[in-house]
Order: C-alpha cells, then sequence, then structure tokens
C-alpha cells in the first residue's frame, strides 16, 4: 500500500473510532478537551506505527490503550510535579495515588455505555441547545470545526468559540459522563432528542445549490438517532424520533421540483419516496407504541407523518384520523403551530367551515401575528368555502407577510385565481 | 451515501453449505456493531441459485432460466444496504467482518444513484413520466 493510502485509511479507521475514544477517555479523565488531545495524540501515534507494522486486527482497542496509556503517564508526570513542589516546602501529602489507581481500574472497567455517556453529556440541559448541536456534531458526528460552521450558515471563528464555551462550561458542571437513571433520565434525554430533532431540522430546511454539507446533516441526525435507538431499545420516545426522521427523510427526494422549488405533500411524486426509510420508520413507530410511546409527542408526530406515507395517493390520505392526532397532539404538545395545522387537518376531514372555526381561535389568541402560512391556511378554507373575496384578501396578506420568494409568487397566483 | 454491500457466493454457498456456529456468532457480532454505529439498513443471506430462476431479454422475447448458475464467483450469496460517510468508511467496515465463507471470498460494495447523479436526465417529462405509473399503481 503506498504511503498516503496507508494514512488515509488509518485516518478513516480514525474517524470511525473516534467518538467512543473520546468517549471512553472522558469518562475516564472527566474532561472532553483533555480526552480529545489525548485521543489526537494517539492518532499521531497510529500514523507513525501503523505504516511500519500493518493496521492492528482491533484498531479501536489498540488506540484506546494507546491514549490510556498516555493519560495515565500525563497524571503520573503532574503528580510528581505537585510532590516536588510540596518536598521544596509544603507538607508532603500523605495520601495515596488514587487518580492514577482509578485510572489503571478503569482501563479493564468496559461499561460499554460509555459513547451512550458522552451523548448525554453534549447535549446537557446547562448548555444551550445550539451549543449542544455543535458539540455532538463535532464529538459524536466527528464533523470538523469547518463543516459545523457552514452547516449551520457559521463562520469558524464562531463556532469555535461556541464549542470552547461548552466545553468550559461541562467542566465546571463536573460531569461523570455516566449515563443517567431515572428521573433525571427523562429530562435528560429530553434534552438529546431535541438537539438531534434540531439537527435534523436544519439538514431538511437546506435548499437547492447550499453547501451540500447542509443537506447530509439529515442523514447525520438519523444516524444518530439509529445510535440511540440501538443504546437505549427501552425507550418509546428515542423511537418515535427516529420514525419521524426516517419517514420525514423519505420525501427529501420528492420535495423539489427539477428547478429548485418546493412541491407540497400533497403534490409530490409518491413514487419517488424513500420505501426503505418509509419500511424502516412504520417499524421504528411500532416499537415506540409497543414500548407505550403512542401519546408521546414524538411518536403522535411519527404516527401523523406516517399516515402520510400509508396514503399511496393523496387522496387516499386518512383526514379523519389525522384530525384525531392533532387533537392528541395539542394536549401533550400545546402550540400555536400545532393548533394551526390541526385546523388544516380539520378542514381536510371535516370540510372548510371546520377548519375556519379552529383557525379564527388561533387568530384570536394572538399567538402567531406575522406568521404568512396562518392567512395561507384562512384563504384555502375560504376559498373552499365559496367565500372569494375574503381569500383573495387572506392570500393577499398572506404574499405580504412571505419572505420566500417562490412561496410568495404561489400566494399571488391563488389570490388572483379568487376572480 | 448509501451503499449495497455483496457477499459474493463460493462453492460452499452455492452447495448450501450452513455457516458453523461460531460463524454465526461471529457474524451476529458484526452486524450488532453496524446497528450500534447507525449505519445498517438492512440486508440478508440468500438461498443458493438452484433455487433461483432468470428471466433472460432479447428484444420482446423473454426465456425463463433455472438455476443453478456457473459463474460461481460473479453470483451473491448475501448483501446489506449500509448508510455510510463515504467509501473509505465502507471499505473500513468490510475489512471488519469476518471471512464469511469457510474458504477464501469476496465481499463487493457499490454506491447506490442518488438524485443528484442523474442532474438533467430527470426532466419534467421523466418526472411526469413517474407520475403516471404512480396513478396507475394507485388506480388498482
Amino acid at each position: 500500500m503506498a504511503a498516503n493510502e496507508t494514512h488515509r485509511a488509518i485516518e478513516t479507521v480514525f474517524r470511525i473510532e473516534q467518538a467512543r475514544l473520546i468517549a471512553g477517555l472522558a469518562r475516564m479523565v472527566r474532561d472532553v478537551s483533555l480526552a480529545e488531545e489525548l485521543a489526537q495524540d494517539a492518532l499521531v501515534t497510529a500514523l507513525s506505527e501503523w505504516p511500519k507494522s500493518g493496521v492492528p486486527n482491533n484498531p479501536g482497542a489498540w488506540l484506546m490503550a494507546a491514549a490510556k496509556r498516555r493519560a495515565i503517564d500525563q497524571f503520573r508526570r503532574h503528580k510528581m510535579l505537585e510532590r516536588k513542589h510540596a518536598e521544596l516546602g509544603r507538607e508532603l501529602e500523605d495520601e495515596r495515588d488514587t487518580t492514577v489507581e482509578a485510572m489503571e481500574a478503569s482501563l479493564d472497567d468496559d461499561l460499554g455505555d460509555e459513547l451512550l455517556g458522552l451523548i448525554f453529556a453534549a447535549c446537557h440541559p446547562v448548555l444551550p441547545p445550539e451549543a449542544r448541536a455543535a458539540l455532538t456534531l463535532r464529538l459524536i458526528g466527528g464533523l470538523t470545526i469547518d463543516e459545523i460552521a457552514r452547516a449551520f450558515l457559521s463562520n469558524e471563528a464562531a463556532i469555535a468559540q461556541r464549542i470552547v464555551r461548552a466545553k468550559k462550561t461541562l467542566g465546571a458542571a463536573g460531569l461523570t459522563f455516566a449515563v443517567p437513571h431515572g428521573e433525571e433520565r427523562k429530562e435528560r434525554l429530553a434534552s438529546v432528542l431535541e438537539v438531534i430533532y434540531l439537527i435534523f431540522n436544519e439538514g431538511y430546511a437546506a435548499t437547492v445549490g447550499e453547501d451540500l454539507i447542509r443537506p447530509s446533516l439529515c442523514a447525520e441526525a438519523q444516524r444518530l438517532g439509529r445510535i440511540l435507538a440501538a443504546a437505549l431499545p427501552e425507550e418509546p420516545e428515542v423511537f418515535g424520533l427516529l420514525s419521524l426522521m426516517e419517514i420525514q427523510a423519505s420525501r427529501l427526494n420528492a420535495r423539489t421540483a427539477p428547478d429548485g422549488s418546493p412541491v407540497t405533500l400533497p403534490e409530490q411524486n409518491r413514487a419517488r419516496w424513500d420505501q426503505l426509510l418509509i419500511r424502516r420508520g412504520l417499524a421504528a413507530l411500532e416499537r415506540a407504541k409497543t414500548l407505550g410511546g403512542a401519546n408521546e409527542p414524538y411518536t403522535l408526530q411519527a404516527t401523523l407523518a406516517a399516515c402520510h406515507a400509508r396514503a399511496r395517493r393523496a387522496e387516499d390520505t386518512d383526514w379523519n384520523r389525522i384530525a384525531g392526532l392533532y387533537d392528541t397532539l395539542r394536549e401533550v404538545m400545546p402550540s400555536p403551530v400545532v393548533d394551526l395545522n390541526r385546523a388544516v387537518a380539520h378542514s381536510m376531514a371535516f370540510g372548510p367551515d371546520a377548519g375556519l372555526a379552529l383557525i379564527e381561535e388561533v387568530e384570536q389568541s394572538g399567538a402567531l401575528p406575522n406568521y404568512a402560512l396562518l392567512p395561507a391556511a384562512k384563504g384555502d378554507f375560504l376559498f373552499r368555502a365559496r367565500r372569494q373575496t375574503e381569500a383573495k384578501a387572506e392570500f393577499e396578506r398572506a404574499a405580504a407577510l412571505s419572505r420566500n420568494k417562490r412561496e410568495k409568487e404561489f400566494l399571488l397566483k391563488r389570490a388572483a385565481a379568487c376572480g | 451515501m448509501r451503499v449495497m454491500v455483496f457477499v459474493k457466493a463460493t462453492k460452499d454457498s452455492e452447495a448450501g453449505l450452513m455457516p458453523t456456529t461460531e460463524l454465526f456468532e461471529a457474524m451476529g457480532k458484526f452486524n450488532e456493531q453496524l446497528v450500534e454505529a447507525g449505519i445498517m439498513l438492512g440486508g440478508d443471506g440468500l438461498k443458493p441459485t438452484s433455487v433461483a430462476k432468470r428471466v433472460a431479454f432479447d428484444g420482446p422475447k423473454r426465456t425463463v432460466i433455472d438455476g443453478p448458475f456457473a459463474e460461481t464467483r460473479e453470483l451473491v450469496a448475501g448483501y446489506w444496504i449500509w448508510e455510510v460517510k463515504d467509501m473509505a468508511e465502507a471499505v473500513e467496515w468490510v475489512k471488519r467482518c469476518p471471512n464469511p465463507m469457510p474458504g477464501p471470498s469476496e465481499i463487493e460494495i457499490r454506491p447506490f444513484y442518488e438524485m443528484s447523479d442523474f442532474g438533467e436526465a430527470v426532466t419534467p417529462e421523466v418526472a411526469e413520466l413517474f407520475e403516471r405509473t404512480r396513478d396507475k399503481m394507485g388506480d388498482r
């Protein structure tokens, strides 16, 4: 193998092993930055040794052993320095070298859930959601700072700073990098799922012509969801979120027309939906329900997504069921956007007047001022109720509020069609 | 990127020889690693071509050919579908797979076409053709 080919192979091995490596080291040294440094050192050692010795059979274990040896060396040196200082005047501490002992013990202590512990740490609620997302992509996804910056339409310096600050906050919080249990698990898991869905949605929001790293965030989030599902096979909402992402991702190819304009759900060419992802999504949904998650927010949203995925044609959509699901969703996840979608579902299931009654409630609550989709939906209900003059006014209002050029054009066309 | 990973057939797999308990275990562990890494989308093993059929096309003509088929090395004995970052990652994972056969064997990695690969080929007319196909499927 040519030298640079070997280097590339080593770097690929490292990319695969990196998250586990950092996770194991973080649990040992209780410090993310140090864990990252130690992992990097192990890579440097591998790059100098493997071209001569060949890639070991279990490269992950090799890298981990190399990094842990280095960690212990560092701590020993650190301790020696401390002792020398002590000898110079202060009282010699009598206590045993517990840190090194604990670390040596942890060498044999394979808990198997170190990666999970690192995911929970990176998504800790002490961090703001954007910091959690950046840290998760860096530590678990193995993305570079530059890639993360491009993914979030930000610049490298800002992301680097966000990550440094996040690591400091985690350090100050004195984390053990253990997987939380019981009541704490619930809150911490919610924080993890929120971050994964945030990453997914950032990818989903990407438009044609943007840096390709952005749409790849969807795949990254799905992968995180799958890792989590393998590690937490009893958590219904993990499968709920995974199902939601797989089903939404199944439509990625169908939601853009050849000219780059967005295609709405009822108009999508369903032959282009990814059936493999739909099957996976439906299987994850079954699992979420079996585990008792039927009325949890992500599982409910996945159930809604599945209603569309199961309909061969737009007109086959089970709107009655969808309307009922939104009734439940607004109880467990109250939000004006859910209420707006609920009004749309009711209009499809029970006619435009049912939709109008509900959308007027949303309007009166004042929760969605300047939200273009509200007058757009209302315009559609009025149009279908044959109240063309009022419909026209709503479409025009929506077009004026919309900040998306193609959406604006679409709404003005609908206004014009009202006569 | 999505890849299909083919386990190529051997004389043994074509003879319907079942894997040993040790291989089953090793393969189970490997599959577990794939799932834990979040890259496994699906996969299965295939029966030997003694129970397979082929349909040969020549213009309008269709000829059904019964297995088994001769060119063993070109046959497929099983497959996975993985979602990986690039081919290098797929290669690295394949290297970690236990030898799926008692003797020498081969595994082949093939990337899927993605929508962006088609580029200009997906014209509005092609899209419309898909649309009509879909409508017919729905009419059944």
